[in-house]
């Protein structure tokens, strides 16, 4: 393999590591908000115990986060130090902006809610949940802009040493792609944590455990996960494929599987990619849907990836093509699981159809897979630019870094987060097996433990 | 030279934030290093967790904080330095993975493998960390192989020599990171004897005094190898004879924490040790000045102020909010040092 790929590889790998993460504990965050302010305004214990139960969760995925996290600050400079050079006067900007104004802000704020409670008592401990909530989506937003300007550059001058300069800060914070993909990108963390928290709630249903809470988690999580769901789809997703299409238009054809330039052009709803014949093999479609869907005119031309330059396709159109419609059919079968699932907490016949609970309960890994695929699309969709019309993938990475350095810390990366996954894994089922009603007991005895975040 | 206000102003800024760090997480790694010795049961273990539970992931912002800075103030210093110290920087990053984990995840089973096996990780990590952030800034001080294209790649060790173009590793750089290894250990140990009681606090006092004169030693031998080894550092001084008030705060420092912890005045005492370590980490700075990474090979090709700072638009922004927003975060800090630690 050489450098590059290896490059690539590293930073693929660690970011969706990461991503993991951070998507249940944004998500979370407001959920958490949620729950206490209910606590505020019914007074009742059980809002408490459950804001206490889901903060030991978070507790435990914002560690993943963070020790996840601090290795991609690094990894500019480490792999991909050309383009750390030549962006750094403009990115650097929002990734220091992320530090100074979330990381400091969550990371002081998480112990206060974790073992504060009793010393703070309910009003400020409230402020807690809603600062830790501030700095996760803070966080989100500098962390979108800063990818949002690499695909989609805006506010900078090209100087004559090859570096960028920046031009207009309100440009690099207001970009309009920025405020698409972030809304796009936190409904997501939204269906996850939902997801998640419904997922949870069913299994304690039919585990005939923790009934109260089981009910609590499963309506919660539905009504959020169905709200969430719906606006993944439109506005935001659908203006985030507008955006593909009007500003990286090849992007948008090797995603679609488009090879030829149509008028009234289908959607693709199944089909393989055959990149010898440049064709798809089995298509089933919806004629002249993506024209509507991506110009709003049924006959609109949209244009396939023979009207580009072979060298401005994206490397990997299969691997494109179907990561974006994994996230994309997944999207669609969320929708319908949480509202029917909705339809029937209204009707009030939930809780006692078990092949419903069931499939809830086996719903909490797709919306993983669904931001997984989500990013993929995003960041092979790019390719090969590594900022998106002004630098190739292949100029920015370290080139003083051998393959075989970048092979070993790879590998060595791969070890490490093999070991995590597990631990994590583990101190996961045993809060679970714990359950929300053992935080009664516990609450405030918290206090002298050891440590802010594990809450124990 | 070009006059480069707005481009000093940001060399000061990451200094502080460097020099924040380094007082800051430098506690809990040094925590971490008296770990095993200080606490021997599991409830003594758990009362020096607690000391630093609540404030380390805090403490290490200032470094993710401090690496966004130099990232967008002076991006060729990081792109350069973060590959060229490639190997030791993803060390470094594993090492705060464990030490992360290892804080966070120690009490949540009660095992008699469990806590015993990351307490030995919490202390290992941190005092391999503190031996690598020493090793850095050897570096640094030392200069590396830089040539006109403004990047270097250095190996772990070649063979220990000091020379143009040696590895991370050599006999000045050891030193270095020796220093910074009993500075951490004394600076840990007088916090835990802050914030800790009986027998803990007891056996910390007595770990600063002992390592204190290691620390005491190494200084004393820095004071005199480093002009030798970077001659631009002695020009500076001699040019700029006001900036002695750097070493001179350090040695007050220095002495202020024996005296002090002799005296059974831990706050005080770290206190001191903080002055020492601000005042020998803006005497580097204030030493390489206006260079931010000097070459070893080839003086012009040294990264400075001048030839690597961000464009002065995006440097005078970055003040508008930097300013505001490390104010919001000392209001953070006095909220959490008060109210939870
Ligand atoms: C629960 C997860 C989830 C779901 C159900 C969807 N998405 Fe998504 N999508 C993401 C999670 C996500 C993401 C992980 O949040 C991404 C990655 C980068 C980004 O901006 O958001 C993303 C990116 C992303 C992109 C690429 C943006 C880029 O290149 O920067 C497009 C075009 C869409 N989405 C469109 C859709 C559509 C039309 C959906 C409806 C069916 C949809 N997404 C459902
Ligand atoms: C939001 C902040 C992010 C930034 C600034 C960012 C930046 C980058 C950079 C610099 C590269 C390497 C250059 C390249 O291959 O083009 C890259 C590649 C990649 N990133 Fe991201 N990334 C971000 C988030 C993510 C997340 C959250 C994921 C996944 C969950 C992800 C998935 C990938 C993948 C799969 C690649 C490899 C693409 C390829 O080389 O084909 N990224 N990204
Ligand atoms: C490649 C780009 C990325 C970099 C450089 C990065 C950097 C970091 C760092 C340094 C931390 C640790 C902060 C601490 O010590 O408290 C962190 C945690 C976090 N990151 Fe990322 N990150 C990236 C991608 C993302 C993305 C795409 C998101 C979400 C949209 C995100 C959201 C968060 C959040 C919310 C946290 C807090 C910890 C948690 O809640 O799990 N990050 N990240």
């Amino acid at each position: 393999m050489d450098a590059l790929t290896v490059h690539r590889l590293h930073f693929a790998f660690t970011a969706v590591f990461h991503y993991l993460f951070p998507q249940l504990t944004m998500g979370l965050a407001l959920l958490l908000v949620i729950l206490k302010t209910q606590a505020l305004r019914t007074g009742k214990e059980c809002y408490n115990h459950a804001a206490r139960f889901w903060g030991r969760i978070f507790g435990i995925n914002f560690v993943m986060g963070v020790v996840t996290g601090i290795p991609m600050e690094f990894q500019f400079g480490t792999n991909w130090a050309l383009f750390s050079r030549a962006s750094g006067g403009v990115i650097g900007q929002t990734l220091a902006m992320e530090g100074v104004f979330s990381f400091f802000l969550e990371s002081s704020f998480l112990g206060a809610f974790l073992f504060g409670e009793k010393r703070l008592g309910p009003r400020l401990h409230w402020l807690s949940a809603f600062l830790v909530f501030l700095g996760a989506w803070l966080s989100g937003f500098f962390i979108i802009a800063t990818n949002a300007w690499m695909q989609h550059p805006v506010g900078y001058q090209l100087l004559p040493d090859g570096r960028f300069a920046l031009t207009s800060f309100w440009a690099l914070l207001l970009n309009q792609w920025a405020w698409w993909q972030y809304m796009h990108t936190m409904t997501a963390s939204v269906v996850t944590a939902s997801v998640v928290m419904a997922a949870l709630g069913a299994f304690y249903l039919l585990t005939r455990q923790h009934l109260e809470y089981g009910r609590m988690f499963v309506a919660m999580g539905v009504t959020a996960g169905l709200i969430a769901s719906c606006l993944m789809v439109f506005p935001t997703g659908d203006a985030q494929g507008r955006n593909i299409a009007y500003n990286q238009p090849v992007t948008l054809a090797a995603m679609e599987g488009l090879f030829t330039d149509e008028r009234g052009a289908p959607l693709m709803l199944v089909g393989q990619p055959n990149m010898s014949e440049k064709k798809l093999d089995n298509p089933i479609y919806l004629p002249r849907v993506l024209s509507f869907l991506t110009f709003r005119r049924w006959k609109a031309e949209v244009k396939g990836l023979d009207a580009f330059p072979q060298d401005n396709w994206p490397d990997n159109i299969p691997l494109l093509y179907f990561a974006y419609h994994i996230m994309a059919g997944l999207g669609t079968i969320f929708v319908a699981v949480l509202a029917l699932a909705a339809y029937m907490l209204w009707r009030g016949r939930l809780y006692d159809t078990p092949l419903m609970l069931w499939a809830l309960m086996l719903l909490a890994p797709f919306p993983y897979i669904a931001t997984t695929a989500g990013w993929m699309t995003a960041e092979v969709g790019r390719q090969p630019w590594l900022v998106f019309g002004l630098m190739r993938t292949a100029v920015g990475s370290s080139v003083e870094v051998s393959a075989g350095n970048a092979m070993f810390t790879l590998i060595g990366f791969a070890g490490m987060y093999s070991m995590l996954a597990v631990l994590f894994l583990f101190l996961l089922y045993l809060e679970v097996q714990r359950g929300p009603e053992a935080a009664a007991d516990e609450h405030g005895a918290a206090g002298g433990s050891g440590s802010a975040l594990a809450a124990d | 030279m070009k006059e480069a206000h707005t481009e000093t102003l940001w060399f000061c800024l990451v200094a502080i934030m460097i020099a924040g760090y380094a007082v800051l997480d430098g506690f809990d790694l040094g925590a971490g290093i008296v770990h095993l010795f200080v606490a021997r049961s599991d409830a003594e273990r758990r009362s020096v967790l607690a000391s630093v539970g609540p404030v380390w992931d805090g403490n290490e912002v200032w470094l993710v904080a401090g690496g966004g800075v130099l990232f967008f103030a002076f991006p060729p210093v990081y792109a350069s330095g973060f590959q060229g110290f490639y190997l030791p920087l993803i060390i470094v990053l594993w090492l705060l993975i464990l030490r992360g984990i290892a804080i966070e995840f120690r009490n949540k089973v009660s095992s008699l493998v469990w806590s015993p096996f990351w307490d030995v990780v919490f202390a290992g990590a941190s005092a391999m960390l503190a031996i690598f952030f020493g090793a850095a800034i050897g570096n640094v001080v030392r200069g590396v192989p830089l040539d006109r294209s403004g990047f270097f790649f250095l190996p772990l060790w070649a063979n220990l020599r000091l020379m143009p173009a040696a590895g991370i590793l050599d006999w000045f750089t050891i030193i270095v990171a020796l220093g910074s290894l009993a500075a951490l250990t004394v600076h840990g140990a007088l916090w835990v004897a802050m914030k800790t009681a009986g027998a803990v606090a007891a056996r910390a006092r007595k770990a600063a005094d002992a390592a204190w004169w290691a620390v005491l030693v190494i200084t004393v031998l820095l004071v005199i190898i480093v002009p030798l080894v970077q001659p631009h550092l002695g020009h500076r001084f001699a040019d700029a004879p006001w900036g002695f008030v750097f070493p001179l705060a350090a040695a007050a420092g220095m002495f202020g924490m024996k005296l002090l912890n002799g005296a059974g005045r831990a706050t005080g005492a770290f206190l001191a040790s903080c002055l020492y370590i601000v005042g020998m980490l803006t005497s580097a700075a204030f030493g390489l000045y206006p260079y931010l990474l000097p070459s070893s090979t080839d003086t012009a090709a040294g990264l400075t102020v001048y030839n690597s700072a961000a464009a002065t638009y995006g440097l005078t922004v970055g003040l508008y909010w930097f300013i505001p927003g490390m104010a919001l975060v000392m209001i953070y800090f006095v909220f959490v040092y008060r109210r939870m630690v």
